[in-house]
């Protein structure tokens, strides 16, 4: 502590110090601010020039929303930035932009979602599910055969200039089934213009294929014939549609089985019997997903045993991590302690190294029959690290020690080095023990320091999905059981199985999932947070 | 000064960034470029790295011939379908993408795909790869490759085909090496995508088939006679039997034990075939040995490229899927490239004949089934490795109890 009394004196001994010397800088910069006003114009100029271009681009691509956000947040921070006063505003508004894109806006996207049937088989607009329930219903008549097509216009109307295999020539449009025409060119068997119709090359009907991909052409008269269609704009096929939709009743008819599917207002047309044509389409379901959450049956069965292992996992991993990293800390703390930097350097390793890698490596090396673990440290014995339902909790629980440990190690060292020795020596004088400086003094002012971080890290090993995900699967899993939920499953890979389960994917339940999780880890947060609060008033 | 300079400075950056994310978030700055271009004609494909080479070529030709120009973006491959499912709704998707044929299911449950009529050029390609593109009677794609595991012997150890399970283990004791034969397993979930030769050749699939070749989620078959027998045939082969099938050696330990002469025969797909040749070994591709009497069918992924339903492009698109993916010279050029047999005949055909690998990996890939693409696929995966692992394994009781407990959990997960 005598060092820095020094400087202080010297600094008021000397007049012009550096310090002073900034001082006065500021001071003036504060007094005749015109070179910062140039540079406040200069820049603000190039951030709006950016936002605007931004919402440009924006309104042009009929982002309504996001455009006006660009230029709200924009006019605010010009207002701001140029206005006398405001000056918490002026520190502020940076932080407060990125809390709304990072935090409200993700955090509000998510309550959304939780509150949709987002997911597969519900990922669009009804206009899509229509279009592509109608594109798929579009099947070629069997054994059809393949028409030879030019394009041609007349007038603005396109018309289908078709040679069957049999080298007839006919001639159709929409709402005007084939006719036959005599007087075509032909080229090699297919007829390639009419008089007085215009024929699209490939260019012009590339540039009208939206258009023309939605042309069908009738055979005949009978609507039971199919129309033709061409996928490519040179070969026209006979096309049935399986499915009819009415716009005025928004039903859609099975045309080979009669069957009315109706909007029910579920997201998906319905038949009578309950049968949903897939694709359906995104609606807000209300709480449905928070309902089935908690009553689905392959949640609801192993929900308790994998809360309790959440808990039980995050509370051991962080009080662990915490002890092992406070324990190194001392030791590596110790003025007797030689070469602690290289020590130090080395015990930040596991930290360096990337966690999900980390899980892998140690997976293979807990492998019962070729793993590093069992062959060599343990002489060929046979143990089943990773398979055993207890073991299994153990290996996860120590990998997380191996992880987690440094950064503990990192954040108690900080912290017993900023507590005052003085404090300590005082204590000493009066008889204290080690033990009881320890407990009484360092361990107290440690925690005022280290409590939010372990409350942070409780909250991060709540949600360790890599970990587990990685290094078990939340395996073992117990086969007799019917729900795929394994030993080492915690509540966010449970979800994510549930949630995500092969090739379908449940965005809505995954959000409601997210946000309960959310206000369990936000509930005991609270709870911690004011139990530190009594910790700082120690000080 | 220097604080305000900087707050300032550091405002303008975060200002800059987060207009950026914004616009970002919306991606409007491709599709107003999309939109743009359209009358002069241009579609985009997202294609992986592996195969945006071959794609160049194709799309130069393409656009020579037809004046409308090719996008061709970059994208990781497994990244692509749930890529594709989030875009498409918004109209930013890609007219045309890449992808695997069991991502079916998900694509077409979400509407994101277009049926895409091959015409007469559908008899073109080889039959599998038609049907694993097939959903609900329609073609959704056009496929450029085939994979599908074959087992490959080190033919110094052993110079004669197996000609059943039983003899390729006695064949592999008589060669003295440490393990009779190999395949990767996981020590949790085994690997029933590798072991699903041995399980139809028990007449165990999982689903029937319709009359059109196409798999019924209603007729779950995993659970007949032939799946009982797999499963006793399986704990015969595991922990409490012989001891061929361990599920500590995964796929690495697997290969790596093969790569070093520790096995004379390796059930493994063209993936791991380069590593055998770099190490010397002298290699061939046999078809798969019966273990229950019947065929052994593994399965078969098809690759392929598919059409957006939200695509304003659909004509030049589809010209460009049918008449030049499907070209013999692209199809020759991705087979050259990804070395997975190629999907049209004619390429599959001059494939075969120049490489004896591809060629065994063919033979195989004719008793191949297409893996179900159908979404109930999804419920069958999160039962079968687990009930297959503790069989092997002998750690879950009696194998046909576990069995059936698989088929009626299947069964109660599909409904």
């Amino acid at each position: 502590m005598a060092t820095p009394t020094i400087d202080r004196d010297a600094a008021v001994e000397t007049p012009p110090s550096k310090k002073s010397r900034r001082a006065a800088r500021i001071a003036e910069a504060a007094g005749a601010g015109w070179k910062l006003l140039i540079f406040k114009v200069v820049a603000l100029g190039l951030i709006d020039a950016l936002a605007l271009y931004a919402a440009l681009v924006l309104f042009q691509s009929e982002q309504w929303v996001a455009a006006i956000a660009v230029l709200v947040v924009t006019g605010v921070a010009n207002w701001v930035y140029f206005s006398r006063g405001n000056l918490p505003a002026k520190y502020l508004i940076p932080g407060l932009i990125f809390l709304l894109i990072f935090q409200i806006f993700v955090a509000g996207y998510t309550a959304y979602i939780a509150f949709t049937n987002y997911g597969t088989g519900h990922n669009g607009s009804k206009e899509s599910a229509i279009n592509s329930l109608m594109l798929s219903a579009q099947e070629r008549v069997p054994d059809s055969p393949a028409y030879e097509l030019t394009i041609v216009e007349q007038l603005g109307e396109y018309s289908f200039l078709v040679t069957n295999p049999d080298g007839d020539v006919e001639l159709g449009g929409v709402d005007r089934p084939l006719e036959p025409v005599d007087n075509a060119e032909m080229d090699g068997g297919k007829a390639v213009a009419l008089p007085g119709y215009n024929t699209l090359n490939f260019s012009q009907i590339v540039a009208n294929q939206e258009a023309i991909a939605a042309i069908a052409v009738p055979i005949s008269e009978d609507p039971n014939d199919g129309s033709l269609r061409t996928p490519d704009g040179s070969v026209a096929y006979v096309y049935l549609s399986s499915l009819e939709y009415d716009e005025a009743a928004d039903t859609m008819t099975d045309t080979r089985t009669g069957t009315v599917y109706s909007d029910v207002g579920t997201g998906a047309f319905t038949s009578p019997d309950g049968e949903e044509l897939m694709p359906g389409w995104q609606i807000t379901v209300g709480f449905d997903n928070f309902v089935r959450a908690f009553t689905e049956e392959s949640i609801r069965a192993p929900f308790f045993s994998v809360l309790t292992w959440t808990f039980v996992f995050a509370f051991l991993s962080v009080f662990t991590c915490f002890a092992m990293g406070l324990f190194l800390a001392i030791v590596f703390n110790d003025p007797r302690m030689k070469s602690k930097k290289y020590y130090r350097l080395i015990m930040i390793l596991p930290y360096a190294f990337p966690g999900f890698l980390s899980a892998l490596v140690w997976a293979g090396m807990m492998n019962q029959e070729f793993g590093y673990i069992n062959v060599v440290l343990f002489n060929g014995a046979d143990i089943p690290w990773l398979t055993n339902e207890w073991l299994a909790k153990f290996s996860i629980l120590l990998v997380n020690l191996w992880l987690g440990f440094p950064y503990m190690f990192l954040i108690c060292t900080g912290a017993l080095q900023s507590i005052p020795d003085d404090v300590q020596e005082a204590a000493k004088v009066d008889g204290a023990s080690a033990w009881q400086i320890f407990k009484s003094i360092k361990l107290p002012l440690l925690f005022v320091a280290v409590a939010p971080l372990l409350i942070a890290s409780f909250a991060y090993n709540f949600n360790n999905f890599s970990l587990i995900y990685m290094l078990t699967g939340g395996g073992p899993r117990d086969v007799t059981a019917d729900v795929n939920v394994g030993a080492t499953d915690i509540l966010i890979t449970m979800v994510y199985k549930v949630a995500f389960v092969g090739s379908t994917a449940d965005y809505g339940l995954a959000s409601a999932f997210s946000i309960i999780i959310f206000l369990l880890v936000g509930t005991i947060s609270v709870i911690a947070f004011r139990r530190t609060k009594a910790l700082e008033e120690l000080n | 000064m220097k604080v305000n300079k900087r707050s300032i400075a550091a405002f303008g950056a975060i200002a800059a960034v987060s207009a950026l994310t914004l616009v970002g978030c919306a991606s409007g700055g491709d599709a107003d470029s999309g939109e743009e271009n359209e009358s002069a004609g241009e579609i985009t494909v997202w294609v992986d790295a592996d195969r945006a080479g071959v794609l160049e070529d194709a799309a130069k030709d393409f656009t020579e011939d037809t004046g409308v120009a090719v996008n061709l973006v970059q994208k990781e491959f497994g990244e692509i379908r749930d890529q594709f499912v989030q875009q498409v709704p918004t109209g930013e998707g890609p007219d045309v993408a890449v992808g695997a044929h069991d991502w079916l299911g998900t694509l077409v449950t979400n509407g994101v795909v277009a049926p895409v009529e091959l015409g007469d050029a559908s008899g073109d390609f080889e039959q599998v790869a038609i049907d694993a593109w097939s959903y609900d009677g329609q073609v959704y794609g056009v496929p450029y490759a085939i994979e599908n595991i074959g087992l490959l012997r080190n033919t110094d150890l052993v110079p004669e085909a197996p000609t059943s399970y039983d003899d390729m283990i006695a064949k592999g004791q008589a060669a003295g090496t440490e393990y009779a034969f190999l395949v990767g397993l996981d020590p949790e979930a085994a690997d029933p995508y590798h072991l699903y030769p041995f399980q139809t050749s028990f007449g165990a699939p999982v689903f029937g088939s319709n009359p059109d070749g196409s798999y019924n989620a209603g007729d779950l078959q995993i659970g007949n006679a032939g799946g009982q027998a797999f499963a006793q045939w399986l704990a015969s082969q595991g922990a409490a039997g012989t001891g061929v099938l361990n599920t500590n050696i995964s796929g690495d330990l697997a290969r790596e034990n093969f790569v070093a002469g520790k096995s004379p025969f390796f059930l493994t797909g063209p993936w791991n075939v380069p590593a055998a040749e770099e190490a010397g070994l002298n290699l061939a591709v046999d078809p798969i040995p019966s273990a229950g009497g019947q065929a052994a069918q593994p399965f078969a992924g098809v690759q392929g490229f598919f059409l957006s339903s939200e695509s304003e492009n659909k004509l030049a698109a589809t010209e460009f899927l049918v008449n030049y993916i499907g070209s013999e010279e692209v199809q020759t050029a991705l087979y050259e490239v990804g070395g997975r047999t190629p999907a049209l005949t004619s390429a599959y055909e001059a494939a075969v004949a120049a490489d004896p690998i591809t060629a065994g990996f063919g033979t195989v890939g004719t008793d191949a089934v297409p893996m179900p693409s159908i979404p109930e696929m999804g419920s069958v995966w999160q039962y079968w490795g687990v009930t297959e692992g503790a069989i092997i394994n002998g750690s879950g009781g009696d194998p046909v109890e576990l069995w059936n407990k698989m088929s009626s959990d299947i069964q109660g997960a599909i409904q």
